[in-house]
């Protein structure tokens, strides 16, 4: 019997056992394992756009819903699921469009030809003021700690590769000629500009694919610790780290050994010690553009003496930063990065 | 010859296996239908029932209240055991600062949604010995958040 006989026999169990079998699994239920967070039980939005408005509903095509999927939206939130199968992929979108009113527009490959210089003057004054300058979209998320309920979606980021390689130039314009009801998209029609307007529009927008991204800088190896080593007694550092907190306006709130509330009272490892802090504006900012950032609250130090040797230690905020696909919190991580940094510094010097 | 070839077959179930749990996602985000009171106290019976401590929760709306910022509820939740923390503090000490895990649970309207990161994330390569740990971790986590997921229905 050959080796290749075994793997088809294999391959064959696997199937027969795996959960993941595409078929058993209904969409509503893949829905729910992986769009409900962010976008409802319901499709009514939160984190990410809501599915069941109509017009959105109308407006896209399954090409356009298995792309996103696909391709996600990188720096925007809206990961890529490339570890869901084809037709799991087509059992969300058949769950997806039973919210759908009625058939969605079919649109054509048909690429717009426009003019690109009347195309960017018309962007800067009718589209950078919610999508920005440079197509990059709006700041935040759907949910209530950054914007008001009666606003369903934040501006996409139209120069995202993930929207331009999902959405075809007849879908962007048909969008600019009739606007997304329930949204604050208006019909370029209705302000007055014309159809001609509007293709040198769509022209532009698809000549993001050709901009190098804004900002974007090369990526580096970034470690996922900030960690020194302090010539001080663990109370010393202690003490140093307190003080540094709080000359970055961070204020303590809490201060407790690395295993309390797991171990009877009174049986902590007392070489073990975590400094809590934070600096509630600092919060209230980094909640604002992503309420998914309580992963890195409190703030907090560690501190630990081992063999006589103590090592002050933080996460690294802006190796945190990948794991949220979310560009805009980037500059917030760097400046958490710097604080951090500061404090583990000063509290080692 | 025969322990060769159920050799190779278990591998290449092994190897199946492997492939198709693979995963990439590194966040872990799941919304349940329950109220914001009655999510927080199930996620703390669901860690409980997991096989882990909850060692506190941190109340984020509180400190965002008091410092005059409006907020909806929103907490974190510290879980873990003391064997483990003992485990990772010799055996791994580059994870002491993601310890004791969390999930950050907070309420969006009439829904709850919790988050929290893949322990695996935080594999390194300079450790490979405590993928071991950071699967289980995950394994575990994806419970609670399942059942948390379901909890609503």
């Amino acid at each position: 019997m050959s080796l290749k006989y075994y793997f088809v026999i294999s391959a064959f169990l696997l199937s027969a056992i795996s959960p993941l079998h595409a078929s058993e699994k209904d969409g509503e239920q893949l829905y729910s394992m992986h769009c409900s967070a962010c976008h409802g039980a319901n499709g009514h939005g939160g984190v990410g756009v809501p599915l069941a408005l109509p017009d959105f509903q109308y407006g896209v095509t399954n090409d356009y819903l298995e792309k996103t999927i696909r391709l996600g939206r990188p720096g925007r939130i809206m990961p890529a699921f490339s570890n869901l199968k084809d037709d799991e992929v087509k059992a969300i979108i058949k769950h997806i469009r039973t919210w759908a009113p009625g058939k969605p527009f079919k649109y054509s490959n048909k690429k717009i030809k426009g003019n690109l210089k009347n195309g960017a003057t018309l962007f800067a004054r009718k589209c950078a003021a919610c999508h920005g300058a440079n197509g990059q979209g709006g700041e935040g998320t759907g949910v209530t700690f950054s914007r008001p309920r009666n606003l369903p979606v934040i501006a996409p980021a139209l120069n995202n590769p993930g929207f331009l390689a999902s959405a075809p130039d007849m879908m962007i314009k048909t969008v600019l000629m009739n606007g997304r009801e329930g949204t604050p998209m208006l019909s370029f029609l209705k302000q007055g500009l014309s159809e001609k307007d509007i293709d040198d529009i769509v022209a532009y927008v698809r000549s993001f694919e050709n901009q190098k991204p804004v900002n974007e800088e090369p990526a580096e190896e970034m470690p996922p610790l900030i960690s020194f080593e302090s010539p001080n007694s663990l109370e010393e550092t202690i003490e140093n780290i307190k003080k540094a907190v709080e000359g970055k306006n961070f204020r303590i709130i809490r201060q407790q050994y690395l295993n309390e509330g797991l171990v009877e009272a009174g049986k902590e490892n007392k070489k073990q010690v975590i400094i809590y802090f934070c600096n509630f504006n600092f919060l209230y900012r980094a909640l604002a553009i992503d309420p998914r950032v309580g992963l890195f609250l409190p703030c907090r130090v560690t501190a630990i003496e081992e063999n006589g040797k103590v090592t002050v230690t933080t996460t690294n905020p802006k190796y945190m930063s990948k794991i949220f696909n979310n560009k805009n919190l980037d500059h917030l991580c760097e400046e958490m990065h710097g604080v951090y940094e500061g404090i583990v510094e000063e509290s080692t010097f | 010859m025969k322990n060769n070839l159920v050799t190779k077959f278990l591998l290449s179930v092994c190897l199946l296996l492997v492939m198709a749990s693979s995963h990439a996602d590194n966040l872990m985000m799941v919304r349940t239908t329950q109220s914001f009171p009655e999510a927080m106290s199930f996620l703390q019976e669901t860690i409980r029932k997991v096989g882990y401590t909850v060692s506190r929760v941190q109340r984020i709306d509180i400190g965002l209240t008091s410092s005059g910022f409006a907020t909806d509820k929103y907490r974190v939740v510290f879980f873990s055991t003391a064997k483990d923390i003992e485990m990772v503090s010799k055996k791994y000490p580059h994870l002491i600062p993601y310890i004791p895990w969390k999930i950050s649970i907070f309420a969006e309207e009439q829904d709850t949604l919790l988050v929290t990161a893949n322990p695996m994330s935080f594999a390194n390569e300079k450790f490979p010995e405590a993928n071991k740990y950071l699967s289980r971790m995950k394994k575990d986590t994806e419970k609670i958040l399942d059942i948390m997921r379901k909890s609503g229905d």
